[in-house]
């Protein structure tokens, strides 16, 4: 039993040496890669521009439930007027960057991994190795940078639909003033609470898409083993989501 | 992926919509000088003087019997008068507003933001774009409030209880 | 690649572009090669055939230099992939064409830009000129009126005939076939024969076929291995292995399930296991 635990042991080690390798030699990747726009523009397409729904739907039922809870908890203390504040700071520091992250996982993520494991099984990354080009500079830096670039600005739009959400419960539903509710917001927020959401959005993206990347780079080339990548790519993105959100947390404070 | 227009249409619309998002949350957000437009309606501008604006902000509502008839537009110091001068623009149709109405800073609850709240005065001729309000009351400070309460209460003056409930002027 | 070397290796480069001699490799302890010699001489069609699981797909990664030997040599062209680096590798790699099992055609590009691939990331050629190359190459194939195809759309053949395309797109010196008869329609069949022959005979490619279709194999070949238990077994002329009397090459030839290749995984006896069936 100890020989298995020990194993396992070696296997986790093993495992978190590749990922590392893996990430250095995609960073080397990513400068020539930089040469090819159009390869970037194609997966923040695929990465960002076909997320936007999903993720201004949540952020707007996020906003909106912030508003309702918000408003039902300030009410007490008769601090309503705080309700824009509240929502805003939460929004920013905490569930935007948190959440869009944990949908980016599972709308984007899954998709890149699915995506280069079945490139692998059908021998798309070997057939490009052979023909002399760098499947990692073509397939893999590209898709790497899309996320990297498109997860900070999905944030984005969902903490401003969030807000508008949010508003929209306060203000329009349960008659907070408007002028109250933007202007207490807009004094109480220093520009590092924006740093704040900024800084982890963007050190999400950079986790979130090597994880993808490297889950489908590593998958076994079978339909099982794509199927296993995918999940392993759900599991480790969320655990590695709010693992990193408590230090960057802990790091701003 | 040559000549893929819909899909750099995408991206495009994509990027700009993550950027102008990006953009409003660090310009927009922390800058209190900043005034949302949407939705305001048209109206006529006033101004009145305080003593002391305590936390009053831009956007902040102007209530006429608790009725929401306009807002703060801006917040400046008037240097001759050394006292707060505040800009505010009442809606249109709230146009019968006496001259020699009293705008006071009041604060909605006990940890509410601060309005003006606006009490009619009695005269036949009305504010217009332009007019000044000239009787006005600073706000109450909290801080303020609770410091002379000390100070009374230290010098067993017998009436602390009430002292300052009614501001300075 | 530098002058100084081809000159080195001129007399080798003559006699054989691919040169494995005395392989070793193992996978998690499992031997795959002991000892194995291939030579494909330069302008031939060379057949490397053997049982399924004998390695041959790693024969085909090891002359490529996606991995490298535990022992003995490997060289292409005259120089050992192993001491190649990086840069040597990839313009090694360029001098060779591949086609893979399945075809291997990147799914999110058509036909057509599927076979631009390797020359719109190798050359800087003008649009109207890669176009007359690629459609040059799939009228070859019989395929230009697919050009804006998906992958998705073809059938296997048709999608292993673009990959010809592809692999031939940059006017390779050696053209290595993993598998191309596999799950073929007798039609299609004959047309990949027909091609692998003619890129053979009217561009003057060396061809290394790897299968183990036995038959239409020795249509076209100039020279066979015969491969089993990581080492070459058997090799000669398609005629001279059809007259061999080694009970392997019979056995292979003639697909008996008994022989020197056993048909059977290695079991307890089976009398012995039936019978003590009853005590598990």
């Amino acid at each position: 039993m100890s020989d298995g635990s020990r194993e396992g042991v070696l296997e986790g080690l093993r495992k978190t040496g590749v990922t590392a390798l893996f990430f250095g030699r995609l960073l080397g990747a990513c400068v020539p890669a930089l040469g090819r726009p159009r390869l970037i523009i194609a997966q923040i397409y695929n990465a960002g521009a076909r997320s936007l729904i999903i993720i201004m739907l949540s952020g707007l039922f996020t906003g909106m439930v912030l508003g309702l809870q918000g408003y039902d908890l300030l009410h007490r203390f008769g601090a309503t007027s705080a309700l824009g504040t509240a929502a805003a700071l939460s929004l920013l520091k905490e569930l935007g960057p948190v959440l869009t992250a944990l949908l980016f996982a599972g709308r984007a993520g899954t998709a890149l991994t699915s995506e280069i494991g079945l490139m692998r099984a059908t021998d798309q990354l070997t057939a490009m190795e052979v023909m002399a080009v760098d499947p990692l500079r073509h397939v893999a830096a590209p898709r790497f940078l899309g996320g990297l670039i498109a997860l900070p600005l999905l944030t984005a739009i969902f903490i401003v639909v969030g807000l508008f959400g949010a508003q929209l419960v306060g203000v329009q539903m349960m008659g907070v003033d408007r002028g109250i509710f933007w202007s207490q917001m807009q004094s109480a927020i220093a520009l590092k609470d924006v740093t704040e959401g900024v800084v982890k959005s963007v050190a999400f993206g950079a986790v979130l898409s090597l994880i993808a990347v490297n889950e489908g780079y590593h998958a076994d080339p079978t339909a099982e083993g794509v199927g296993r990548a995918t999940t392993r790519t759900v599991v480790a993105s969320s655990v590695m989501t709010l693992l990193l959100d408590y230090v960057l947390t802990a790091a701003f404070l | 992926m040559r000549a893929n227009r819909s899909l750099e249409i995408g991206t495009g619309l994509f990027v700009l919509l993550g950027v102008a998002a990006l953009l409003f949350l660090t310009t927009q957000l922390p800058a209190s000088g900043m005034k949302f437009g949407f939705g305001k309606p048209a109206g006529y501008e006033v101004t009145a003087e305080f003593d002391n604006i305590g936390d009053l902000k831009v956007g902040a509502p102007v209530k006429m019997a608790g009725v929401r008839i306009g807002e703060v537009t801006r917040i400046d110091f008037d240097t001759n008068s050394e006292r707060a001068e505040v800009w505010m623009n009442i809606y249109k149709k709230f146009n019968q507003i006496p001259m020699d109405s009293f705008a006071s800073i009041d604060t909605e609850g006990l940890l509410g933001g601060e309005y003006i709240s606006i009490s009619p005065g009695g005269l036949q001729t009305y504010l217009k774009n332009g007019s000044r309000i000239e009787e006005t009351q600073s706000a109450l400070v909290l801080e303020n409030l609770i410091n002379k309460f000390f100070a009374n209460f230290s010098n067993k003056s017998g009436s602390g209880s009430q002292g300052g409930s009614k501001g300075p002027k | 690649m530098a002058d100084s070397q081809s000159t080195l290796n001129s007399a080798a480069e003559t006699d054989a572009v691919i040169d494995v001699r005395g392989v070793h490799y193992a996978v998690d302890g499992r031997p795959i090669f002991a000892g194995l010699d291939v030579r494909v001489p330069r302008g031939l069609i060379t057949a490397v055939m053997g049982p399924s699981g004998t390695g041959k797909t790693t024969l085909l990664r090891l002359v490529t230099g996606q991995i490298y030997a535990d022992r003995g040599q490997v060289a292409v062209f005259g120089r050992e992939v192993a001491d190649m680096g990086r840069a040597e590798l990839y313009a090694t790699r360029r001098r060779m064409g591949m086609l893979f099992q399945n075809g291997a055609l990147l799914t999110d590009l058509d036909v057509f830009e599927n076979v631009a691939f390797p020359v719109r990331e190798h050359t800087n050629l003008p649009e109207p000129l890669i176009r007359t190359l690629v459609l040059t190459k799939l009228e070859a194939v019989g395929l230009r009126g697919a050009a804006q195809l998906m992958p998705a759309e073809l059938s296997g053949g048709m999608a292993r005939r673009v990959a010809l395309a592809r692999a031939i797109v940059m006017d390779p010196e050696v053209l290595i076939y993993d598998e191309p008869f596999v799950g073929l329609d007798p039609i299609s069949l004959g047309v990949i024969l027909r091609l692998i022959k003619q890129m053979n005979d009217a561009l003057g490619i060396t061809s290394v076929v790897v299968s183990h279709d036995v038959h239409e194999i020795a249509t076209i070949a100039d020279h066979s291995y015969l491969i089993s238990d990581g080492r070459v077994v058997a090799s000669g002329s398609p005629a001279e292995l059809a007259a061999s009397d080694s009970p392997t090459v019979r056995q292979f030839m003639t697909g008996g399930a008994e022989g020197p290749v056993r048909f059977h995984y290695p079991a307890a006896d089976y009398a012995t296991e039936l019978l003590g069936a009853e005590r598990r």
